[in-house]
Formats: structure tokens, sequence, C-alpha cells
């Protein structure tokens, strides 16, 4: 899987996901557990806008001064005993990642949750070369085992399933025997993830941050499985997206405090892991090559534009628990693995207009994400910003919106079929009123009304109210 | 080994608009600085009581001791978690905090007691993924969040704390600071210090856990199920 989860376009997407009735029950269930974490957690800590403000400023000053930070980085991981690789494309990264499962010989290589893996399709690539690929965070390794369903959400992937199906899949997959209760799912995928750590040959994880100052990598988990991979294979390979970096371990203990509090409402989650290098000639475990991946992949694209604070991100997804839009379109109907208001921003500048021109006009420039974003990225400002660059540098609004703005002009222009038109708006609408509202409307009213009624146009028209309105005032 | 870096580095730089990649360290002016006054001026018995509240909510037992009971606090906290195989650090902190007698006694008792060896290599982990209770030190703890912080090192294997069925921390008094902005800046200023740190630094709160069935908290998914923090006052 890459980035793009399907070739199926946004509409007809959406038309299948609203359909989807747990799916929205869970989706909007969900949202308002993790919103009101979120808001407890910001509360209890307090001077919440202040915290914000810092991890605006750290994010920003780390992104100002990317190329300082990443030679810091890799310098002092080399020190460590660590190999960096720098890759510009996801071809570079996958290839050099294929070329260490070759020199090991590997067979079973085991991941903890990744985005960047995902963008880049890095377990594709593993599996053409007959690996064993698993999944170890529970929502991915559900995923994985149901014919490589895509993620819903960046922080619970497996949002969009039930505890029904997900035994109907363990049932088929691993044998399973016992009922649909999530502590027991939970208790045999840990049974039987734990013979698989076990036989590892490599452990491939992500990074949510990696430290300049020390040439370290932080992981930041629930379920410990990131330990787990990076403890008993003998080979690590950290995959990492260029921004993901602060300068010292005082910054990353600022931006792990926001990101556990913004995506779960935890202080901390249980386990946050700083990894330096591969182990010490004392230690015993812990691998003993260590590689990090560092990835641009169309992000250097991003830095210097007027996108650049989207790079701000830390992927707690905030913004997702929050967007009425992913709140009833799902995450799938964004086609990407990033979705919600950071995958309608980011997943553009990404992956190119061509496939994604309609997410930045999946939202309702709301702002609830923007007020969300523990970074202080201003969300729904790029959203609108990626609409004017689509219709005034691309030319390329959607035909809809043309063919409306260009009737508007049309009409708007000339007084004699401005009036006309207003004038005419009831009867041509009347077929389809009903008690002063359009329940079944025609032509682009379609998609509004398959959601909620339109008000009707009113019978008397403002001009003529208001010359009634004007000769009666004149009148007294 | 640093592969692919110039061209990489360098078309950053070009983003940034620079010519080349810069060399000085960036100076780090924040304005907002809201770490120094979160929890600050607690003293230690403050702290523990914040630990003890934390530690409701993240699902693990909290016990206060003297270092003279310790050890019949952790036979009984080991008894009431189903006893051995138990998995233990090679660390001088237990002799110093007076377990050496309890530890040379479980075995008598039948209970098998597996202390990091590094001359047995890997077998260390294989034995300890075997044990029902792992035991180690906690090296700094943060009361705010409940999190117990282990450097990895030689007798310290960082499967102690991850692989056994359930998990024990010793929490000298001494080691509980305010939050992790303390943790943070030891370790900075070892690093400014030049010192090497721990190859692997864990910050562990609470027993293993998710919530990606239905949203539905599930304690103990791949590392331990069950964990207890014992408090020793040490002053």
């Amino acid at each position: 899987m890459a980035m793009k989860i399907g070739n199926e376009k946004f509409k007809d997407n959406v038309n299948k996901q609203m359909e989807d009735t747990f799916m929205r029950g869970a989706v909007a269930g969900a949202q308002e557990r993790l919103r009101t974490r979120r808001l407890d957690a910001a509360e209890e800590l307090g001077n919440w806008e202040e915290w914000r403000s810092h991890g605006e400023e750290i994010r920003q000053h780390t992104l100002d001064n990317l190329d300082y930070y990443l030679q810091e980085l890799s310098e002092n991981l080399q020190k460590r005993g660590g190999h960096v690789f720098f890759a510009a494309t996801a071809e570079e990264a996958n290839d050099y990642v294929k070329g260490i499962v070759k020199e090991k010989r590997a067979k079973k290589i085991l991941k903890a949750k990744s985005m960047v893996t995902e963008e880049i399709g890095l377990n594709d690539v593993l599996q053409q070369e007959g690996c064993d690929v698993i999944e170890t965070d529970l929502g991915e390794y559900i995923l994985q085992l149901d014919e490589h369903d895509p993620p819903s959400h960046i922080v619970t992937p497996a949002l969009h399933k039930n505890k029904e199906q997900i035994k109907d899949v363990f049932t088929e997959k691993l044998e399973y025997k016992l009922t649909s209760k999530p502590e027991e799912l939970a208790l045999h995928a840990r049974e039987k993830l734990r013979e698989e750590f076990l036989q590892a040959d490599i452990g491939i994880t992500g990074c949510n941050f990696a430290i300049a100052e020390s040439g370290s990598v932080g992981l930041v988990t629930n379920e410990g499985n990131a330990g787990m991979v990076s403890d008993l294979p003998d080979t690590q390979i950290c995959v990492m997206g260029m921004e993901r970096i602060v300068p010292t371990f005082e910054e990353f203990e600022v931006l792990v405090g926001l990101l556990t509090r913004s995506a779960v409402g935890q202080k901390l989650t249980s386990y946050i892991t700083a990894l330096t290098g591969p182990r010490t000639a004392e230690e015993v475990d812990g691998p003993s090559e260590f590689h990090l991946v560092i990835v641009d992949n169309g992000r250097s694209g991003i830095l210097g534009t007027e996108f650049q604070s989207v790079l701000q991100c830390i992927r707690c997804a905030a913004c997702i628990n929050v967007c009425p839009v992913y709140r009833h379109i799902g995450g799938h109907s964004y086609n990407s693995i990033y979705p919600g208001p950071i995958g309608a921003v980011l997943t553009p500048l990404l992956g190119g207009y061509d496939d994604f021109k309609e997410l930045p006009y999946a939202s309702t420039l709301c702002g609830a994400c923007t007020d969300a974003c523990p970074v202080k990225i201003p969300l729904h400002t790029l959203l609108h910003q990626h609409r004017q660059v689509i219709v005034e540098r691309e030319g390329r609004a959607p035909i809809s919106e043309k063919l409306a703005m260009k009737a508007f002009g049309l009409g708007a222009s000339s007084n004699q079929l401005y009036a006309a038109g207003s004038k005419m708006a009831n009867s041509v609408m009347k077929p389809f009123t009903k008690d002063e509202t359009i329940s079944k409307g025609p032509g682009p009213l379609k998609a509004w009304t398959e959601i909620r009624d339109f008000p009707a146009p009113n019978k008397e028209r403002f001009r003529d109210w208001f010359k009634q309105h004007d000769k009666e005032r004149d009148d007294a | 080994m640093i592969q692919n870096r110039e061209k990489f580095l360098t078309n950053v730089a070009s983003r940034l608009s620079r010519t080349t990649v810069q060399t000085e360290k960036p100076v780090r002016n924040w304005k907002f600085r809201p770490q120094d006054k979160t929890l600050i001026n607690k003293t230690p018995d403050e702290l523990v009581s914040i630990l003890r509240d934390q530690c409701r909510l993240i699902h693990t037992d909290l016990i206060e001791t003297t270092a003279q009971d310790l050890q019949n606090v952790l036979e009984e906290t080991v008894a009431s978690y189903g006893d051995g195989p138990l998995a233990i650090w090679k660390d001088p902190r237990y002799g110093e905090f007076g377990l050496q007698e309890q530890i040379e006694k479980w075995p008598t008792q039948g209970i098998a007691v597996h202390e990091w060896d590094p001359s047995l290599g890997y077998d260390n982990v294989a034995i300890t993924e075997k044990a029902n209770i792992g035991i180690t030190f906690s090296d700094i703890t943060l009361a705010e969040s409940g999190t117990v912080v282990l450097f990895s090192g030689e007798g310290k294997g960082r499967s102690v704390s991850l692989l056994p069925h359930k998990y024990i921390a010793l929490i000298p008094k001494s080691t509980i600071v305010p939050r992790m902005t303390q943790a943070a800046q030891q370790i900075s200023k070892q690093v400014q210090e030049g010192k090497a740190i721990a190859s692997c630094i864990n910050f562990i709160t609470g027993p293993s856990n998710s919530a990606d069935i239905e949203m539905n908290l599930v304690v103990g998914v791949h590392g331990p199920v069950k964990a207890a923090y014992i408090v020793i006052e040490d002053r």
C-alpha cells in the first residue's frame, strides 16, 4: 500500500462510506471520546495556549534550520555506530531497506506502526522479496490479517471495524475460538505475536521525533510493540520523515507531552523509548546493527512555500478528531493514508493535485482543526490556500464551481437577467418544495439535500419587499 | 556510515534559501517556557502524593514502604503477583537496599530468580521471556505521569521490564522528579558534557495497553499485563 489507498473517485468513496452505518457511529463516538480526553488533559496541564505556542515555535525553528539539525543528527548517530541513509525518494528508501534484507537473508520482519513506511509502500516491496512482514500494533495487525484493509485513522487505524468483524477475521486467519470480547481478542494477538517477536530477523519502526543533539530516535506507543521490535531482532531499521526531528531532549519532552495529550489524552503513553544507535559492547539485548533512513519523498518541495507550516505536524490526529467532514465520510473516503484536515492539506502536496484535488474541498473551513492543533498549524487557512492554488495557478476548479461562478457572473452582470432570475427562483424550485423546504434538490443542490434540507427561495423577493416597504414609509 | 547526505541536505538548504548547508549552531531563543512554571516547588512528599494519584489512572499498584520494610513488602508483592520465575537486573542497588538476602531466599522456596548475566549472552532474553515477573529499579521517576525511566546498560537488560508477564519497579524516593522536563534536562546535560547516554532510555508508564478494538481500553498487550511501583523512603 502506498499513500493512495484506492482508485475510486472521491465522490464514489464518499457515497459508499456514507452507507456504512457502523463506521459512521464508530467514528462519531471515537471523535467524541478523543476530543473530550484531549480537552481534559489540556485543562489539567494548564497554560495550554502557552504550551501550544511553545510547540509551534519549536517546530518552526526546527524546520527553518532543518539542514543543520539533520546534519547534526547523522553525525551523532554515526559516532554511536549507527548507519544513516538519506533517501530523496520512496524508491531510494525501499531499495536501501531491500539491500539490508538481502544482505541479512532475512525472512521474518517485524514492524511497529509507522505512517511513513505506509507512505513509501515498504511492506509491498519486502513481500515481493519473499519476506514475511508482520505489523505488531494491534490495530495494524488486524488490518493486515484482513487482507490489508487500509487504515482509516492515523492513531487508531482499525477504527472503522467492529469487534464482531475483528472476531471473524481472527477466527478465519488465526484459528481463534473465543468470543468478541476485546480482552480475549487482544490476549490472543499477544500470544500469536509473541512467537513472531522471538523469531524475527529484522525490526522496522518509524520515528516520532529524532533528537539531533544525541543522534537518538524517539518512539511513542502504548502497547509496548515498538520496544519489542527494537529489543529483540538483531538488526533494526528506523524510517523517518525528514521533518520529524527536534534539537535536544528538552524540546523532545515538550512535543511528546503535546502529542500524547492531543492524541489520546494521556500525560504520557505507556512506552516512550529513546534509542541511540546499536547496543553497546557490554549489552546483550537490543540490535547489533542500527540503520536510520531519512526520507524526503516530496517534503523538501513543501519547504520554503506557503505550505511549509504543514511540516510542523506531529501526527496526533487532534484535527481529525474534531473534523465534522471526517465525522460524516470516515477515513477511507480521503483515499489516502493521511485522512482528515491534515490529510486534505498534506496528501495533495505529496501526491499531487491530479489524484487529490477534491480533498481541499472536503472541508467546511470551520477552523475546528486549527483550534485543535497542538503546534498551531493554520490548517483551514492552508485548505483555503490549496483552493486558491487550484483555481488560480492550476486553473482547475471543480466543474460545478466553474459553472456556478460563470452563471453567477453572467446573471449578476446584467440587471435584467438578475431580476428575471431572482423572480423565477421561487416558481422554478416549486416542484421540489414542500413545507417551505427542499428535500430532494435537482442538479448541484442534490449533494446538499442528500444530507439535509435546503430552505426554499422566499416567495417574496427582497427587492419587492424593499420597494413595498419604501412605498409604505413614504405614504406614512 | 552516512550515505547520500550532501546532495540531500544541499537541496534542503536551497529550499530554505541558503546556498550551503549551515554549519553554525542555530540559537534557540524561545518566547514561551511553560515547563518552567509547571509543578515546580513541590516537596518530596507532595511529589509522592502526585505520583499516588496518577497511579490510579494508569492501572498501576502503588505501595509505599521504608528501606527497612522493603524486603517484606517485595516478598508480599511478588507473592500476590503469583511468584516466580523472576527476572532481575544485575544492579548494586538491590544490595544497597538490603534485598540480597531475599534474592538468595527465593530459590530455596522454589522460586527461580534470573539475575541478568552478560556472560550468558542472548540466553538472558530467552530466560527473561519465560519469567512471570520482571523487577528493576527506576533511574528517574516522573510524578506527574507516573513514569519510571530506565537506562539500559551492562547488567540492565531492556528485556527485564518488557518481556515478563508482570512488572515491579523499585522507586527510591530520591529518584522522583516533578515531570519529564527534569528527566530531559538531566539527559541533555549528560549529552552536553560529552558523556555517552544509554543506548536505550525507556520511559515506562504502567502496564501496556491498547484501545484499538472499538476504543475499549485493554490493559496488557505486548508488554506486561500488570505493574506495581514500590516507593522506598530512602532518607
